[in-house]
């Protein structure tokens, strides 16, 4: 076979490194631009010419001390739940699947409010608090997992169910916890189930860049098989996958995502449901690109969610978890109606 | 392909017995040898084991007794990928979750050849249009998988597995939904891969008249036990049949092509 030329007739019918690149770059502009936007808008207008030229000026301060920070949370937090909302979704075939809505945030949730108040008075570190939350995480994964398996197949209305009911029960857990603990942490607490960008220190911030960074690495070599998961367990395995050890490798990587995320933000939910499901529509189900385009793409969203919890009734501020839930619902709802319907896929 | 040529079989069965719940074997003691060239058909009624068996032969089930073996080697010895390499599988119903296009899903095939980083090659390219060509399937290429027809679907599986360039295949009622023009077609295609590539073909068939027509052997199995082995004129015989379908069939000879030909005895209306 002689083909010096690409065939004609199946040219763009695949995802070619060079389509790779140009729509992550195309992306990375798009994160750069909402970055932008995001820091010059808030209660106060500022100018970012000023903020770097000028050190002694109000622009300077506000971008430094309040912006920045939130920027950073926004671009981390986004990234690694639409991240993990892809992953997630590539493990349980389904598109309705995400974090949140499973009830994975809201049992690392629970690991993180547990550390922090329990442990934290213990004397332990800080530090312990995303591990108790990635504990807690993964236990709520593979949990899930289990129990929305019936003879081996996952049946997504099912799955859909086991997340709803571990949403209610570790919410309860949660107010339980806070109607035990003292009024400064019921405050916290309540911050918890909002999800929040409040700016935490730097340390904690660098922590779960570096943990959601190692996590997506793992799952970006695994992209092509996450592929090959799209036609069933069986028909992977026959291609060459190990299945078991695909599947043990995203419940770690996505609970270590999701503990080291919620131990700062708290809940943030439909975000790993909205974006991976816009880029599909646009850039195909390949996961080598999806996966990544779901790391820009989820900053970016989170800096817009970001921005219109801080204007939208300025001065005042909407916490963001509210933001991508009031958006998140009725994308959820009009997905559900989409795809719940028929079986999965097909 | 050309060392696919060599004679000998391509893979073997010795003695599986196996099922799903202890103590209740779906299979007993079938034993088959498929060579490079050949063609198998297993038939025998819903439930008879057929699927069961060729989840063996792939490797997707492992057998209580007995062992499978790939040009002579243990499968269970074989690495997953190269397993991969060696077999191809299509299953009778095949899902998709998410859209992926028909390009995609056939492309899928060459996974076991590449690594985790890697881009489909020119080459890889080449064998999967060359796959789509071989079942018509080209103009379809840009398409979203779940757009297609049943019968297209398949044809996208087919494919699929010709792509991963495989020595063995094993196809689980691969003409299922498909129209008559297509399941001419699909045997040809097979029967030319075969003779061309020495790909060895095994395929579980409800359609009688087909395994006659395009098997060089033929299996039939009832209730998990081996009926009849060898070639269709002595396995698909009016005796052998009557008593696995548990209906009066007839066997006979088209007098235009000199064809076996086999009819169920249906009772007219009154």
């Amino acid at each position: 076979m002689t083909t010096s030329q690409p065939p004609e007739s199946i040219a763009g019918a695949h995802l070619t490194a060079a389509r790779l690149f140009s729509v992550l770059i195309l992306l990375a502009i798009g994160l750069l631009i909402a970055i932008l936007i995001a820091a010059t808008f808030g209660s106060v207008h500022i100018s970012l010419i000023a903020a770097f030229a000028e050190p002694a000026s109000a622009d300077h301060a506000i971008f430094f001390a309040a912006r920045l920070p939130r920027l950073v949370m926004a671009v981390v937090v986004g990234a690694v739940l639409a991240t993990v909302g892809a992953a997630l979704q590539a493990l349980v075939r389904n598109p309705l699947a995400e974090g949140g809505i499973l009830g994975i945030s809201g049992g690392g949730a629970l690991g993180a409010i547990v550390a922090l108040v329990f442990l934290a008075r213990l004397g332990w570190s800080e530090s312990v608090v995303p591990i108790v939350a990635f504990g807690a995480a993964l236990l709520s994964t593979v949990a899930v997992y289990r129990l929305a398996e019936v003879d081996g197949q996952l049946e997504p209305f099912t799955l859909l169910l086991v997340g709803v009911i571990f949403n209610a029960f570790w919410g309860a857990a949660i107010m339980v916890v806070n109607s035990v603990v003292n009024f400064y942490y019921a405050h916290t607490i309540l911050f918890w189930l909002m999800g929040s960008l409040e700016a935490p220190t730097w340390h904690e911030v660098a922590l779960v860049a570096a943990l959601g960074l190692a996590g997506f690495l793992a799952l970006m070599y695994h992209a092509r098989d996450m592929n090959l998961l799209s036609l069933g367990d069986e028909a992977a395995e026959e291609l060459g996958v190990d299945v078991n050890f695909l599947r043990r490798l995203i419940f770690v990587a996505t609970s270590v995502m999701v503990g080291a995320v919620v131990s700062v933000s708290g809940i943030i939910a439909f975000v790993g449901l909205i974006v991976p499901h816009m880029l599909r529509l646009a850039f195909g189900s390949d996961h080598r690109l999806l996966i990544p385009a779901s790391l820009i793409g989820g900053a970016a969203f989170m800096v817009i969610a970001d921005l219109i919890a801080r204007v939208a009734i300025s001065p005042a501020e909407i916490p963001v978890g509210a933001i991508t839930a009031l958006f998140g619902g009725p994308f959820f709802v009009y997905m559900l109606r989409r795809e719940g319907g028929k079986p999965i896929g097909l | 392909m050309s060392e696919s040529l060599q004679p000998g079989s391509a893979l073997s069965a010795h003695g599986l017995t196996a099922g799903y719940t202890p103590g209740a074997p779906v299979l007993r003691n079938v034993s088959l040898e498929v060579a490079a060239g050949e063609l198998l058909a297993i038939v025998g009624p819903n439930g008879s084991g057929k699927s069961t068996l060729l989840r063996l032969l792939g490797g997707a089930m492992r057998p209580w007794e007995g062992t499978v073996e790939l040009q002579g080697r243990a499968l269970h010895s074989i690495e997953r990928r190269e397993l991969a390499r060696q077999i191809a599988t299509v299953a009778q119903e095949n899902t998709v979750a998410f859209r992926f296009t028909v390009l995609e899903i056939v492309l899928m095939g060459r996974a076991p050849h590449l690594g985790a980083f890697r881009f489909e090659s020119r080459r890889d390219l080449a064998i999967a249009q060359a796959a789509l060509d071989r079942f018509d399937l080209l103009p379809l290429a840009h398409r979203h998988i779940e757009e297609l027809s049943g019968g297209e679907r398949k044809r996208v599986f087919l494919a699929r597995a010709l792509t991963q360039e495989p020595n063995v295949m094993l196809l689980d009622e691969p003409t299922a939904f498909l129209d008559l023009k297509h399941v001419v077609g699909i045997f040809t295609r097979f029967r030319e891969l075969a003779s061309s590539r020495g790909l060895a073909v095994v395929a579980t068939l409800h359609d009688l008249n087909a395994a006659a027509a395009y098997a060089d052997r033929v299996m039939l199995l009832k209730a998990g036990e081996v009926v009849g082995y060898g070639s269709p004129a002595e396995v698909l015989t009016e005796s052998n049949l009557r008593s696995v379908y548990e209906t009066e069939i007839y066997v006979g000879t088209n007098p235009t092509t000199g064809q076996l030909t086999i009819l169920p005895s249906l009772t007219p209306r009154p």
